[in-house]
C-alpha cells in the first residue's frame, strides 16, 4: 500500500460537493491564451483523498506520536489549544492588506509578542517578518551592513563563524555578499579565543555565534569575545537557534549581542509542519533598530498601525510580501501568553535538567561525551567514535536502529568537527520516564552492537521501508511523477 | 508549570542523578553577571480557558467584511478535509525529512506536490517550495544569475506590473548581490500590459513576466517569452497558479517555453490568515534543477528494492555547502505545502478550472455591471483574469472606508505605488462571491461615488 495518488487517479472521478456550481464555459480569454492540455493532477474522490493521507500521515514520527529528540531543533510540545485558535474566523478569513481599523485583534497580537520578545532577549527593537531562521539571519547580517555602510565604514568584508556553526550562517555570510572567516573551536568546546584575537581587525564587520553552542556548551568567554569584536568596530550576531537553553535565564542582549534572530518554531513551540513554516522575528540593540525589516507594529493613541518603509525609511526593506508567517507569529503569542512569567523562567532550567540528566544516564552506561568535562546545556553530544573503532557500527546505524523502537534518532553528523556523533536535545516537555526509555533503550543498542551488529546495520527493520538508497536517488534523478512508468515496484 | 511534565519528586530524583543539588548548580558554567533576566514585566500566565476568551475577542475585533480585495492573496472556497488532514499531529508536529524511514509521509506527499506543480506548470522539475510567492521570485532571479556563470554583472528586467511589494522583496534580497542590476520596465496605459517598447541593450540575464500580472491583465507571455531568448535571457514566470488550469501555462510560452516558474501558492488551499503563512513554489527546466534552492524529493528504492522516497542533490544545500551553497534557505513551508497537496487531489484538474473559471466569470460579470455606471472607467482594454481596474473620481482611500462601512472590502488603492493610477482601485472577485454578492458591491459604489465629493471621511 504505498502507490502515489495518481496510482490511484481515474479520468471522471472528482470530489464533487467541492465543485464549484454554475459555472458554465463563457469567458473572453483569447485563444492563445489558453491552456489546451488537461494537467496531471489526480482525479480521485474526497474519500480517496482523505484515506490516501491519513495513510500517510502514519508513515511519519513526530513529537505528537514519538519522543524526537533532534539536536538543535528544539521538538517541543507544540499546544493543541493554539492550533485550535489560530483558526479562528477573525485570523483566517483576514486579508493582509485590510484597513488597519479592521485588523487591531491580530496587531494587538503581533505587538504583544514584539514586546514579550524585547524583555527575553534584553534587546531594545524587534521585527516580526522574517519567515525562518535563516531568513531572520538573513535580515540581521543585511542590517550588519547598513550599519557599517552609513557610516561609511565600507571596508569590513568579512564575517567571522566558528566551524561549529549551523551551515545558514556562513550560506548567509555569503549571500550578504561577505568574506567568510572560519574560526577554531578550542577542545573544552569554547571558541579559540586567541586565534579571533589574532583575526578580528578593521576587516571585520561582524561575528555570528551560538550560545550555547552546537556542541551543547555554553561559551563562557562571551563576554571576552563582545569585547574583542567591538573593540575592532565589528557587531555579534546570536543565532537564536539555541535559545532554549537560556530563556528566562539569560539574554543575549545583556551577553553583548547587537543582533539575533529567534526561532519562534523551536523556542516559541509552533508547529515545525514536516519541515516549515518556521518563523524567525530579529531582535537589535538599540543602534540597529533603524534598520529593522518592514512591516513593524506599532502603537498609538488611536490603536495599532503598521510601520513600513514610510515611517522606517534606513529599513533593509520588506522580506515578505505581506506580514511574514502571520500565523505562527499568532501561535508564538499564545504560548508566550501561556507561559507567562512563571512558565518562561522554567524552559532553560527544565530544558537543561532533562538534558543533564539524560547525559549522566548515558554516560553512566558507557556511551563517550563529546565534552566530559563540561556540563550540558540544553542538548549534548555522545560520539561513537570508539564504537565505530571497536564494534564497526557507526552513528548512523546507532540512529537507524532507534527508529526501530520507536524513537526519532538525534542529529547526526553534526557538528561537523565531532566524529561520529549524536546531538540529543530531549526538550523540557519530556518527562523522566521518557528519558529513562531512551536510555535503556541505547544500552540495548550498545548491547545488540556487541553480540549482533547486523540487527544495527540493517536497521530499521520495522519501519515502512528500509534503509532508502541516497546515491541512486541523486545519480538517477527520480524527481516526478511518470505516468509512464510504474510505481511501487 | 505548562508543559513540563516534572514532579518535585521527578526534579529531586533528576538533581541527584546529576550529581548537583539545585537547579542553579545546572547553570554554574554561566557567569553569574550574565544570569540576569528579568521577566517582572511580562504579564502572569493564562490557562488555556483564559486565552481561549482573549482571543475569541481579539479575533472578532477583525473584519467579517465581504472581501474583493485580491492583490496577491485570494478568498477562495477550502474543503473542510484539507485542514483536518493536514493538522494530523504526524503531519503537523513532523520536522525536516531527515530520518527518510521514519518520514515517508511527508516526503511521499512532498513528491506529488512537485509532481502536481510541475504538471501545472508544464514545467520537468519543482523544489518542495519556498517561503512566499515574493522571495521565491527573488530566489528565481538569483538562479538566473548563477546560470549566467560567465558574466560578471546581470541585468534583470522587472516590470512594474508585478506586484509592488514583490518587487520591494526582490530589491531587499537580490539587493545584497552587487553584481545583479534590476531594471524596471513601463507598462501601456491603455491596455495595462508590459510593453517593451523602450528597453534598449542586448543583453539581459532574465526578463520576469507575469500571468496574470499585478491588475488582473492578461500579459501576451507568448511574445514576452520569444523577446527575452532571442536575448539570450531566461524566461522567469511569475504566475497564479490557480489560473494556470486555465490558462497557457509558463513551459508552453513562446516557442521554447518559460525557464522557470514562481508564484504564491496561497490560492491552492491556503486560508488568508493576515498575510501568512503561505509559500512560495518553484519549478524549471531539467538542465536548472542544480541552481535551485531549498529542498527536493526523490524517489528511490530501501534495500530491499521498494519504492521509498529522500531528500535528494542536498550537495546544494548550506548543511552541506556552507558559505558555498546556493542560498541560505534551510526551512520550507511543509505544512502550507500538505494542505495544498490535499487541495490539489480534491479539486483535481477540473475542479480547480472550475475555480479558475468561475472567479473569471463573477469579474467579467462585475466588470460589466460597473461599467454601465456614470463616474466609474474601466481603465485597461485587456483581457483579465480575476481581478480589475477602475478609476473613480473621488479619493480612493475615502470610498474604500465609505464601503467598509457596509461590510464592503472593496479592494487595493493603487495611486500609492502607481502615480499614474490616481482614484484608480484594484478589485478581485472569487467564486466565493455571489450574483447578490456582486450586485451589492455594484449599489453602494454607485451610492457613494454620486455623494458630493467630501474632503475627508465622515465620522
Amino acid at each position: 500500500m504505498s502507490g502515489t495518488i495518481f496510482d490511484i487517479s481515474k479520468s471522471g472521478r472528482s470530489a464533487k460537493a467541492q465543485m464549484p456550481k454554475g459555472v458554465n464555459e463563457k469567458h473572453n480569454i483569447p485563444k492563445n491564451y489558453l491552456r489546451k492540455d488537461k494537467p496531471l493532477l489526480p482525479e480521485v474522490s474526497e474519500l480517496q483523498v482523505v484515506r490516501h493521507y491519513t495513510n500517510l500521515s502514519r508513515k511519519n514520527f513526530s513529537i505528537d506520536t514519538q519522543f524526537y529528540p533532534l539536536g538543535s531543533c528544539t521538538m517541543k510540545y507544540n499546544p493543541r489549544g493554539v492550533h485550535r485558535l489560530a483558526f479562528l474566523e477573525g485570523f483566517l478569513n483576514h486579508h493582509p492588506l485590510s484597513l488597519d481599523e479592521n485588523s487591531q485583534g491580530f496587531m494587538a497580537c503581533a505587538y504583544e509578542l514584539q514586546e514579550i520578545l524585547k524583555v527575553v532577549t534584553g534587546m531594545r527593537g524587534v521585527s516580526l517578518t522574517p519567515m525562518a531562521g535563516a531568513q531572520g539571519e538573513f535580515a540581521g547580517v543585511a542590517m550588519i551592513r547598513a550599519y557599517h555602510e552609513l557610516r561609511g565604514d565600507t571596508l569590513r568584508d568579512e564575517i567571522i563563524v566558528p566551524d561549529a556553526a549551523h551551515g545558514t550562517n556562513p550560506a548567509t555570510a555569503a549571500q550578504c555578499g561577505y568574506k567568510v572567516i572560519e574560526i577554531p573551536t578550542g577542545p573544552d568546546g569554547n571558541v579559540d579565543i586567541e586565534a579571533l584575537r589574532k583575526i578580528a581587525g578593521p576587516k571585520t564587520a561582524g561575528i555570528m555565534l551560538t550560545n550555547p553552542s552546537t556542541l551543547g556548551v555554553f561559551d563562557q568567554n562571551i563576554q571576552e569575545i563582545a569585547k574583542t569584536i567591538h573593540s575592532v568596530g565589528g557587531l555579534l550576531y546570536y543565532d537564536g537557534a539555541n535559545l532554549n537553553a537560556i530563556l528566562g535565564k539569560v539574554r543575549p542582549g545583556d551577553m553583548g549581542f547587537d543582533v539575533m534572530h529567534i526561532n519562534l518554531h523551536k523556542t516559541f513551540a509552533t508547529p515545525h509542519g514536516g519541515g516549515g513554516p518556521g518563523g524567525g522575528p530579529v531582535a537589535v540593540s538599540e543602534r540597529l533598530v533603524p534598520f529593522l525589516p518592514t512591516p513593524i507594529v506599532g502603537k498609538t493613541e488611536t490603536g495599532f498601525r503598521w510601520l513600513t518603509k514610510e515611517q522606517c525609511p534606513q529599513s533593509i526593506g520588506r522580506l515578505s510580501a505581506f506580514m511574514g508567517n502571520a500565523g505562527i507569529i499568532l501561535r508564538a503569542y499564545m504560548y508566550a501568553r501561556l507561559l507567562g512569567q512563571e512558565g518562561m523562567i522554567r524552559i532553560a532550567e527544565y530544558a537543561t535538567l532533562n538534558a543533564n540528566y539524560l547525559l549522566t544516564k548515558l554516560r553512566k552506561a558507557g556511551f563517550t561525551p563529546a565534552y566530559p568535562k563540561r556540563l550540558a546545556s540544553h542538548e549534548f553530544i555522545i560520539t561513537l567514535k570508539n564504537e565505530a573503532r571497536d564494534l564497526h557500527i557507526n552513528a548512523l546505524d546507532v540512529a537507524k536502529r532507534l527508529l526501530d523502537y520507536g524513537f526519532h534518532a538525534p542529529t547526526m553528523y553534526f557538528p561537523l568537527l565531532v566524529p561520529e556523533c549524536l546531538l540529543i536535545e530531549p526538550t523540557e516537555t519530556e518527562s523522566k520516564e521518557v528519558l529513562d526509555a531512551f536510555a535503556d533503550t541505547m544500552i540495548k543498542i550498545l548491547e545488540e552492537a556487541k553480540t549482533n551488529p547486523e540487527l544495527l546495520k540493517n536497521a530499521p527493520h520495522h519501519l515502512p521501508v528500509r534503509r532508502l538508497d541516497e546515491v541512486k536517488a541523486a545519480r538517477e534523478l527520480d524527481l516526478v511523477y511518470n505516468p509512464q512508468l510504474p510505481s511501487d515496484v | 508549570m505548562p508543559f513540563i511534565p516534572h514532579t518535585k519528586e521527578d526534579t529531586k530524583a533528576m538533581l541527584e542523578t546529576i550529581g548537583v543539588s539545585s537547579m542553579a548548580d545546572l547553570f554554574k558554567e554561566i557567569p553569574s553577571a550574565l544570569q540576569t533576566a528579568n521577566l517582572s514585566n511580562l504579564a502572569p500566565q493564562l490557562n488555556e480557558s483564559e486565552l481561549s476568551r482573549l482571543m475569541h475577542e481579539r479575533a472578532n475585533l477583525d473584519n467579517h467584511l465581504t472581501c474583493f480585495i485580491g492583490a496577491g492573496a485570494y478568498q477562495h472556497h477550502i474543503p473542510a478535509a484539507v485542514w483536518e488532514v493536514t493538522s494530523r499531529g504526524e503531519f503537523l508536529t513532523a520536522y525536516t525529512p531527515y530520518q527518510a524511514e521514519a518520514s515517508q509521509g511527508t516526503l511521499q506527499l512532498l513528491y506529488e506536490f512537485q509532481t502536481m506543480m510541475a504538471g501545472l506548470m508544464a514545467l520537468d522539475v519543482s523544489n518542495a517550495s519556498l517561503y512566499d510567492g515574493a522571495s521565491a521570485l527573488a530566489e528565481a532571479i538569483l538562479m538566473a544569475a548563477r546560470h549566467e556563470r560567465k558574466a560578471e554583472t546581470h541585468k534583470v528586467l522587472l516590470p512594474r506590473t508585478i506586484h509592488p511589494l514583490y518587487r520591494e522583496v526582490v530589491k531587499a534580497i537580490v539587493g545584497q548581490h552587487d553584481h545583479i542590476e534590476l531594471i524596471e520596465i513601463d507598462f501601456d496605459l491603455k491596455t495595462g500590459q508590459t510593453t517593451l517598447e523602450k528597453i534598449s541593450g542586448d543583453r539581459f540575464t532574465a526578463l520576469v513576466i507575469p500571468q496574470p500580472n499585478f491588475f488582473g491583465v492578461l500579459e501576451d507571455t507568448d511574445e514576452l517569452t520569444d523577446w527575452i531568448h532571442k536575448k539570450n535571457g531566461l524566461a522567469i514566470a511569475v504566475v497564479n497558479p490557480l489560473a494556470m488550469s486555465l490558462l497557457k501555462p509558463p513551459g508552453l510560452w513562446g516557442e521554447k517555453g518559460a525557464d522557470i516558474a514562481c508564484g504564491e501558492g496561497q490560492p491552492l488551499g491556503i486560508p488568508l490568515a493576515a498575510g501568512g503563512p503561505y509559500y512560495g513554489f518553484l519549478c524549471c527546466r531539467q538542465d536548472l534543477v542544480r541552481q535551485m534552492p531549498g529542498r527536493i524529493v526523490g524517489r528511490t528504492v530501501d534495500a530491499e528494492g521498494k519504492q521509498g522516497f529522500v531528500l535528494t542533490l542536498q550537495a546544494r544545500e548550506q548543511h552541506i555547502r556552507r558559505a558555498k551553497a546556493n542560498s541560505n534557505i534551510c526551512t520550507n513551508q511543509g505544512l502550507l505545502v500538505t494542505a495544498s497537496t490535499i487541495y490539489m487531489s480534491l479539486m483535481g484538474p477540473e475542479g480547480l478550472r472550475l475555480t479558475a473559471l468561475a472567479s473569471h466569470q463573477n469579474t467579467v460579470f462585475l466588470q460589466e455591471k460597473l461599467s454601465k455606471l456614470s463616474g466609474v472607467n474601466i481603465i485597461f482594454n485587456s483581457p483579465l483574469f480575476h481581478e480589475l481596474v477602475i478609476k473613480i473620481k473621488q479619493p480612493v482611500d475615502e470610498v474604500i472606508q465609505k464601503l467598509a462601512k457596509f461590510k464592503i472590502q472593496a479592494g487595493f488603492a493603487l495611486q500609492k505605488y502607481y502615480p499614474e493610477l490616481g482614484n484608480c482601485l484594484l478589485i478581485c472577485v472569487t467564486e466565493t462571491k455571489t450574483k447578490e454578492d456582486i450586485e451589492f458591491f455594484t449599489k453602494k459604489l454607485k451610492e457613494v461615488i454620486d455623494q458630493p465629493v467630501t474632503t475627508r471621511a465622515e465620522t
